[in-house]
């Protein structure tokens, strides 16, 4: 699979590690229900997810991919910091 | 002296270049250009094996990848490779090859008895006759079946050879060099597309090699070197010959490149094989077909081959298996090897069609020879060889007739396997007796016989189109090419699957052995759709993957199920199309090379000094320094540790991770990825701090100094380094990126060497004179300061880990080693003393410090002793999750102090933890020892331990149960600190 990273362009997906869920926001402190849910519980969405996948042995970026995991087909990808702040 | 069935002239072989090779031991003759198939056929060597399951003989049956039966070893010794198709095995001088699955012999096999037994052995016999006892399978049934049944064995021995990976990226990747991949990859080539051209063969052009039609008025042979010399000379375009495209990934087609697989052995520096990523934005299918084998009583003997191998064997290598060859088809296509086969100078003696009809300008392809139509073969006989085959004709009526061979021609299944490794589907079509891909993955075109473009003429037509709508796909606009001229073909086929005769075996999987009784018993027992049949009968799921007998058995299938074949449809194909070796796979990354060997600055000095290494994470660490007379490791281990405690001794903790963090918001940051406050850190301190997970529990510690307003450097242990670089990059640019953070792994950039032991500062003083004061007032303990020595920036922490006063001295990596030189010779005076992560270890243990083995991802701050430091001030990563109720119960197992009550014992790791006069139980079990070491200051073993309500227990005698090394003794529960637990030594 090709992962395009939004410093190093189109790299193969063994450069980098995958670390699930890109929609989620960590919650306020204090809250342990939302912070149980946060930390564990996922859902296994069919189609088009976002994950987050850290270039590892490219930039260090931490890159959110929109990609379908039905097909494998990447259809973004975008620095998380970017994504963050807006 | 066998007969040579060698053709005096024609062919691709090179008659002036003889090649001697040997199969089971005997010497044979063959020439450049041969397969060892079509040498071994050339020296009337047909039978070259026996059956998986009933040890039949077998002999070659095809002139490709698609082999079901000649499979040898190839080479012997350490480079022995099993399971090797002998049909695509290219001829070496000095090649030596050997049969399988028989003994001593395929000529004369002991284990041919298993024939007499074949109708215990019929589907699903496994499952059926080892069922019961259970006990029985794994000592007597399985080794029983193995040593009858199976295929090559491995060497048992170290691969000497290497692999390689490597990618390439192209516009298009032509998968296959017939006649419609030379015609895609010209047309894209001259478009100017970056092509790369694959074909599994040592030469280009597929069924053209062993086509005496004609295209743009020269030999279809020679319109193949004509193209390859054309594309030769295009920049864009990549050849790549001996290249096996084994599946389509997402995004990417892997490929098995044999390098030197047609060499005795791989030339210096050459890799046996090399694995190919090929990164394709189009692709052009063109594998092409494989002919289907006729289901008949008895259609296993030896000379029974593939209609168009004759054909190859005669046009291609100038060898006519047989002298003597009836053909037996349901296709056009049969008479055409007939055909071809007369003009290569064998007889044909005999032409049988199961068709009622056939066209007189395809019946003229037989010559003289006396045709059957309506008719099939119903039997056969002759044990090493065919002899005879009965015929029984549109009236019943049956007659014998001698042949020595027999050519089977059933139609054509086209290569698809590729296009439906993500996961389309083969559809069948009745007009073409196929299963075509219709819904190929994006980017990819089928063309030739891999879309059932049968003849010559529609494969480089079609074939030049897809590749010039592939140049178009990538932006290089549709060019008008000039059409290639070829004649046309006859292509008709009328497929019949299953005919009856004599009550022989019919076979559908020659290397399985599976028959179609086996296929007609499965379907009475119920298993009905083709992914049961397959694992039920083990149709199709032998090395070969069954690419000449899937489709055989399928339809037979529907037939017994009373369903058309669509309905039935097909068992899905899966990578790799082509066995690859689990070298390739691995490429260089074996061994040592697995991953990298990173030596610290004083790597040399320390070896020099007689330090035995140990691997830490990726690192090699001295571990301990052997001194003259010194016998055990305990020994040096033992002085080392006596020297930093009376004297001064240095340790390179280069290998710790460093994390250089800058920017105005690193404190806050610290504070949010800490349990502790750092945002109060004094500029020209360090602060101990520990970093837990999202889920509360420890995830790893160190010491952060701050050696500017702006400026801190991070230490993390040594084998968290490069997990703790990606958590605080994830919490800064996913969790706050609006922190003005930045972050950078320095931990190859510096080297960093300990200097422990109450002379320490002495030593550090001669060494750097007055470029710091390091006197006790200004340089306290956890201080930290940036200076200058001549023009090398020197960093120095006052951290120790050992409990004695100690330093950390950091140089960059590149004066690593010139600071451990210069601290050894400084030290001369003060008894300097190397020390290793062994006596390290014992004086961190002795001091208390957690390490590895506690923080093992199941301990949260308070089991460590360090529930103090978690501040309630803030939030920070964790600290919700670390205040659940179970990770705050007092009940969970807490670091303690251990020491035998018997003071001679030793501890051990891992040894149970139990309150005394417990019977051990899994819950009756309060802890274990998580670290030990024999301390040189007590004179006794000592142990750090997690045990439940632990710090409670101080003084309380506990058992250790250690039922694995025999151990069971007694233990006082102490404090962890075993020395000066006030702390005196470290601030003097
Ligand atoms: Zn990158």
């Amino acid at each position: 699979m090709r992962i395009p990273c939004p410093y190093c362009g189109s790299r193969d997906a063994s450069e980098f590690s995958y670390s699930g869920d890109a929609t989620l926001t960590r919650p306020a402190p204090d809250s342990t229900d939302a912070m149980f849910d946060y930390v564990y519980l996922r859902d296994n969405p069919v189609g088009v997810h976002q994950e987050h996948w850290y270039h590892t042995a490219g930039c260090h970026a931490w890159v959110k991919v929109t990609r379908n995991v039905s097909t494998h087909e990447v259809i973004d990808a975008v620095l998380a910091h970017d994504e963050a702040e807006s | 002296m066998s007969i040579s069935r060698r053709l005096a002239s024609g062919g691709l072989i090179d008659r002036s270049k003889p090649i001697s090779f040997s199969f089971d031991g005997k010497t044979y003759g063959g020439y450049a250009g041969d397969t060892l198939a079509s040498a071994l056929l050339a020296n009337d060597t047909m039978l070259v094996g026996r059956s998986f399951k009933y040890h039949r003989p077998r002999g070659i049956f095809s002139a490709g990848p698609e082999e079901p039966n000649a499979l040898v070893t190839l080479r012997s010794g350490a480079r022995a490779e099993p399971n090797t198709k002998a049909t695509t095995v290219e001829l070496f001088d000095g090649l030596a090859a050997s049969s399988q699955n028989c003994w001593p012999s395929p000529n004369f096999d002991l284990r041919a008895v298993h024939q007499l037994a074949g109708p215990l052995l019929n589907a699903g016999f496994y499952y059926k006759t080892f069922m019961w006892p259970a006990a029985f399978w794994e000592k007597f049934y399985e080794p029983a079946i193995r040593a009858s049944a199976g295929l090559g064995a491995l060497s048992g021995l170290d691969d000497p050879d290497t692999y390689e990976k490597t990618h390439a990226f192209c516009d298009l990747l032509v998968i296959g060099a017939g006649p419609a991949g030379l015609a895609a990859a010209l047309a894209a080539g001259r478009a100017g597309a970056r092509v790369v051209l694959a074909e599994e063969d040592f030469v280009l052009g597929g069924r053209l090699l062993s086509d005496t039609a004609q295209i743009d008025g020269v030999s279809a042979a020679s319109w193949a070197a004509l193209t390859e010399a054309e594309l030769g000379t295009l920049p864009n375009v990549r050849i790549l010959k001996r290249t096996a495209v084994f599946g389509a990934y997402d995004g990417e087609y892997g490929a098995i490149e044999r390098v030197s697989d047609h060499l005795p052995v791989p030339p210096p520096f050459a890799p046996r094989q090399r694995l190919w990523k090929i990164v394709a934005r189009q692709c052009v299918l063109a594998a092409g077909a494989a002919e289907r084998p006729l289901v008949f009583p008895g259609n296993d003997r030896p000379a029974i081959m593939l209609a168009s191998a004759l054909r190859i064997y005669a046009n291609r290598f100038g060898v006519t298996p047989g002298q003597c060859i009836a053909i037996f088809t349901t296709s056009d296509d049969g008479w055409r090897s007939a055909f071809e086969l007369q003009k290569a100078g064998a007889e044909i003696a005999v032409v049988v069609d199961a068709r009622a009809e056939v066209a007189p300008e395809v019946r003229k392809f037989a010559g003289n020879a006396p045709q059957f139509l309506g008719a099939h073969v119903s039997d056969t006989s002759g044990y090493r060889r065919l002899t005879n085959i009965e015929i029984t004709d549109s009236t019943g009526k049956t007659r014998s007739v001698a042949v020595d061979t027999l050519g089977v021609s059933g139609g054509w299944s086209p290569s698809i396997g590729i296009a439906t490794h993500l996961g389309s589907k083969g559809n069948w079509s009745e007009e073409r007796s196929a299963f075509l891909c219709t819904d190929t993955p994006p980017g990819m075109q089928i063309a030739g016989a891999a879309a059932a473009q049968w003849t010559l003429a529609d494969a480089l037509h079609h074939g030049a189109l897809a590749g010039a709508k592939a140049a178009a796909h990538v932006g290089l606009g549709l060019q008008t090419q000039k059409p290639i001229i070829a004649s046309d073909e006859a292509s008709g086929n009328n497929p019949v699957w299953l005919f009856k005769g004599s009550r022989r075996k019919a076979f559908i999987d020659l290397q399985n052995d599976v028959t179609a009784t086996d296929v007609a018993l499965a379907a009475q027992e119920g298993f009905r759709s083709v992914e049961q049949l397959k694992r039920y009968t083990t149709l199709g799921m032998a090395t070969d993957q069954g690419k000449t007998s899937n489709v055989n058995g399928l339809a037979i299938l529907a037939g017994e199920i009373r369903k058309t074949i669509a309905e039935t449809g097909a068992t899905r194909a899966r990578p790799p199309h082509v066995p690859v070796a689990i070298g390739a796979f691995a490429g260089l990354h074996s061994g040592k090379h697995f991953k990298p060997t990173r030596l610290t600055a004083s790597h040399a000095a320390s070896a020099a000094l007689n330090a035995t290494f140990v691997e830490a994470g990726q690192w090699m660490r001295a571990q301990w320094f052997n001194a003259p007379g010194e016998t055990d490791w305990l020994q040096s281990v033992t002085r080392e540790v006596k020297a930093v405690r009376s004297s001064v001794g240095i340790c390179d903790v280069s290998t710790l991770g460093k994390i250089a963090l800058c920017g105005s918001d690193v404190g806050a940051f610290l504070d949010r990825v800490y349990v502790n406050t750092f945002s109060t850190l004094p500029i020209g301190k360090v602060r101990y701090g520990v970093m837990l997970r999202e889920d509360g529990f420890v995830m790893d510690d160190g010491t952060t100094a701050r050696l500017a307003a702006d400026h801190y450097v991070m230490t993390t242990t040594t084998v968290n380094a490069g997990k703790v670089m990606q958590h605080l990059e994830y919490c800064h640019q996913v969790l706050w990126p609006e922190l003005d953070v930045q972050m950078v792994s320095v931990t190859e950039q510096w080297a960093q060497i300990a200097v422990a032991g109450p002379t320490s500062r002495e030593l550090l003083q001669a060494l750097l004179g007055d470029a710091c004061d390091i006197s006790n007032e200004a340089f306290p303990y956890m201080a930290c300061a940036e200076f200058h020595v001549g023009n090398i920036p020197l960093r120095l922490f006052r951290v120790s880990f050992s409990g004695e006063l100690a330093y950390e001295i950091a140089a960059p990596a590149g004066y690593g080693e010139a600071l451990f030189n210069a601290l050894m010779s400084a030290g001369k005076t003060f008894d300097v003393m190397p020390y290793g992560t062994e006596a390290l270890s014992v004086m961190r243990i002795e001091k208390g410090h957690v390490a590895g083995s506690e923080l093992n991802g199941q301990t949260v701050a308070r089991d460590l002793g360090l529930g103090r430091m978690m501040s309630v001030k803030k939030d920070y990563i964790g600290r919700t999750m670390a205040a659940r109720e179970a990770l705050i119960d007092p009940d969970r197992p807490t670091l303690v102090g251990l020491r035998p009550v018997d003071r001679s014992q030793r501890l051990r790791n891992g040894t149970l933890l139990f309150a005394r006069g417990v019977t051990p139980a899994p819950d009756t079990n309060a802890g274990f020892i998580t670290s030990t070491a024999f301390s040189p200051g007590n004179n006794h073993w000592i142990g750090l331990g997690l045990l439940a309500r632990g710090p409670e227990r101080h003084g309380e005698i506990i058992r250790a149960w250690d039922p694995v090394r025999s151990g069971d003794l007694e233990l006082e529960v102490v404090d962890p600190v075993f020395i000066d637990a006030e702390g005196a030594r470290l601030r003097a």
